[in-house]
């Protein structure tokens, strides 16, 4: 009677699960293509088609397709399905909701580069500048892992969470000297706050090599996640090798979470507010949450991305401000209510 | 967690500041001598060194001090009430409210007639402390439902944080290049504008708030040992939390009103004394209070003199020293 039940429940998340998840998809294709549609010249639905199968360089339409709308869209899909899937897993592994990218570190680290790169190195390359980001995401994360080793009594959540707090205050005031000093905060403050309006396909090219490797990588331990984020104890009684999991979790997050920053700068929220609403919609089973993540945080970034071009153009309004404030009013409820998911 | 000298930490913290006090009047752009500070001290310096230390470094030592021990019991009072040892007045959207109202007010007013008034130098800790109230009241509010959880209130105070913050990089993007930087220096936490005035404006809130709080040291242990203990000792706590909330929110959103988003000092203080002298608040709280302004005097004078004459917020030097001993003692335990 009880397996039964239990049955139906399964049953039921798995179809939660699937619908959820070509909901997602459609809506994703849809927002996708409104917003290659929408801008300073739009452009018909079919003229899309034409440059994607017979691109014709003289047109001026599918160039701005080819060059501007469509690598931009593709990187918000990316960026937002990365920031998704790195929350999703710090959350996991620190079974700790507030866990999110930036507490590890990262985005405090990708900071302080760039504000190096900004005050000693000002005639860099875009190109240059998200290598810098990335290398500083990981020296980032790389400190705050470290002293969680340092620490005798090994990796607890809470401890993680505290020397990643201390380790991201740490590099923001750094870097916060730095801009101040040689008077380049402002510059710094748009680079971040620029998310992904110059987009090219460079960032393209690099970003989907990590998609495949971050999410495969995901995928393969969303089994073993799950069951970690009952509880490490647990997970080791259920014969789970935590050390092993726990490192290939961290090295997904800082492949993820560190090519999102380098494209895009710092967008809040994404990391910490889709974790919470997909465990809402489609329980605790990370074989599902991983996915359905992804696919919500694309949806959340493409829309945002779009509203930031539409609130007030021709100005663009910084993206992870949008990302914040649409995902804040969520967030509210989901801690307002008491079936929080944690 | 008994002992561990509690006295003796505090004899060694208030010969430490007074030393401090003195090598602080000291720091800055023009060196005197200490027979000259003396002689000052006494009434009998010259004019231009009675103008210097009393009306530019005095006021701005007190204020240091005073800023110092309200944040470090706002956050221990944090810390114990939501049970969180990650809280922080920052988390309660103080600094963002506080940041917010600021930045606003530099966008829209500052070229008004309004910054010309001579009440002007109480303008913008106003629009600071009413922005944190604010912020403090929303959060409260959007937290409260039969009663309030302090998981609860952590987490609709990190919604709210991100808002206000989505808003503020909004307005400050949009600034003048100076506004722009005026704003990143507040938000950052900066002591640099004093004067008395700004003395006896904060002093009544530290003297009054902060004995109030070591008085009511007994609910902050019982909170430490969760709800269903403190109602089973018979304790209103609703009211003694949303009591002691209040002071909280009052004694950071002062603070910061005069000293801008100085942030960390709330966090770590709180847990140095706690390693220190353990975690009875009967005993911790006068010395949190201590330490945490002898934390902001020696970081105020090294923001004066690491890269003088230019001076960098003091907020940044608090994380910078705060962090790594943080850490140390995050990997020593």
């Amino acid at each position: 009677m009880n397996a039964n039940k239990n049955n139906i429940q399964i049953a039921n998340r798995t179809a939660v699960g699937s619908t959820t998840l070509i909901v997602g998809i459609i809506l994703l294709i849809l927002s996708m293509t409104f917003s290659i549609i929408h801008g300073a010249v739009d452009i018909e639905l079919s003229t899309i088609w034409e440059s994607l199968t017979q691109f014709n360089p003289d047109l001026t339409t599918h160039q701005i397709i080819y060059e501007l709308r469509l690598p931009r869209v593709l990187a918000a899909a990316l960026v937002g399905a990365f920031l998704a899937i790195s929350g999703v897993i710090m959350q996991g592994i620190t079974q700790n909701p507030l866990a999110s990218p930036s507490i590890m570190g990262v985005s405090a680290g990708a900071a302080f580069m760039i504000a190096i790169a900004f005050a000693f190195f000002s005639t860099i390359s875009q190109m240059g500048l998200m290598i810098w980001a990335f290398i500083g995401a990981g020296f980032g994360a790389g400190l705050v892992f470290l002293i969680g080793q340092l620490s005798k009594t090994g990796l607890s959540p809470v401890k993680l969470a505290l020397a990643g707090t201390a380790i991201s205050t740490f590099l923001q005031s750094l870097s916060t000297a730095l801009a101040i000093h040689f008077d380049v905060a402002r510059d710094i403050s748009f680079w971040f706050a620029g998310g992904i309006a110059g987009t090219r396909w460079i960032s393209i090219q690099i970003m989907i090599p990590v998609a495949l490797i971050g999410i495969s990588l995901a995928l393969f331990i969303s089994r073993s996640l799950t069951m970690l984020s009952f509880g490490e104890e647990l997970a080791i009684g259920l014969g789970q090798r935590t050390k092993l999991v726990k490192t290939t979790a961290i090295i997904v997050v800082l492949l993820l979470t560190g090519s999102a920053v380098a494209v895009a700068g710092t967008i809040g929220f994404i990391g910490l507010v889709i974790p919470h609403i997909t465990r809402f919609l489609v329980g605790l089973d990370y074989r599902w949450i991983i996915p359905c993540s992804a696919i919500l945080g694309a949806l959340l970034l493409v829309l945002a991305d779009l509203g930031a071009r539409m609130i007030n153009p021709p100005f663009e309004t910084p993206v992870g401000a949008i990302t914040a404030l649409v995902g804040v009013p969520f967030f509210l409820f989901l801690a307002r209510s008491d079936r929080r998911g944690l | 967690m008994r002992g561990k000298k509690p006295y003796f930490v505090m004899i060694v913290v208030v010969l430490l500041t007074i030393i401090s006090f003195f090598i602080s009047l000291n720091t800055g752009y023009i060196k005197i001598d200490w027979l000259d500070i003396f002689k000052v001290l006494v009434g009998a310096g010259t004019e231009q060194n009675q103008l210097i230390l009393i009306d530019f470094r005095l006021p701005r030592i007190i204020i240091a001090l005073l800023i110092g021990a309200g944040l470090a019991i706002s956050g221990a009072i944090l810390q114990s009430i939501t049970q969180n040892e990650l809280a922080d007045p920052s988390i309660l959207g103080i600094h963002s409210g506080a940041g917010l109202a600021v930045v606003l007010f530099i966008y829209f007013l500052r070229n008004t007639t309004l910054s010309l008034q001579p009440y002007s130098i109480f303008i913008m800790p106003f629009v600071a402390l009413v922005g944190a109230l604010l912020a403090a009241c929303i959060i409260y509010l959007l937290a409260w439902k039969n009663g309030l959880a302090p998981a609860r209130l952590l987490l609709v105070g990190i919604g709210i944080n991100a808002a206000f913050g989505a808003a503020l990089i909004i307005f400050q993007l949009r600034m003048h290049p100076n506004d722009f930087m005026q704003a990143t220096v507040w938000l950052s936490g900066d002591i640099q504008g004093t004067s008395w005035t700004y003395v006896v404006s904060l002093l009544p809130w530290i003297v009054i708030l902060i004995p109030y709080v070591i008085y009511k040291a007994r609910f902050l242990n019982i909170f430490l040992l969760g709800d269903q203990v403190a109602i089973g000792l018979g304790i209103n706590l609703e009211q003694e939390r949303t009591k002691l909330l209040f002071v909280s929110v009052a004694l950071a959103g002062a603070c910061v009103a005069v000293g801008g988003g100085i942030a960390f000092l709330g966090l770590i203080v709180p847990h140095l004394t706690k390693a220190l002298v353990g975690s009875n608040h009967h005993v911790s709280l006068p010395n949190m209070a201590l330490i945490g302004a002898l934390l902001l005097l020696i970081s105020d004078a090294i923001a004066r003199s690491i890269l003088a004459p230019s001076e960098i917020p003091v907020g940044l030097v608090v994380s910078c020293i705060g962090a790594p001993y943080f850490i140390y003692l995050l990997v020593r335990q």
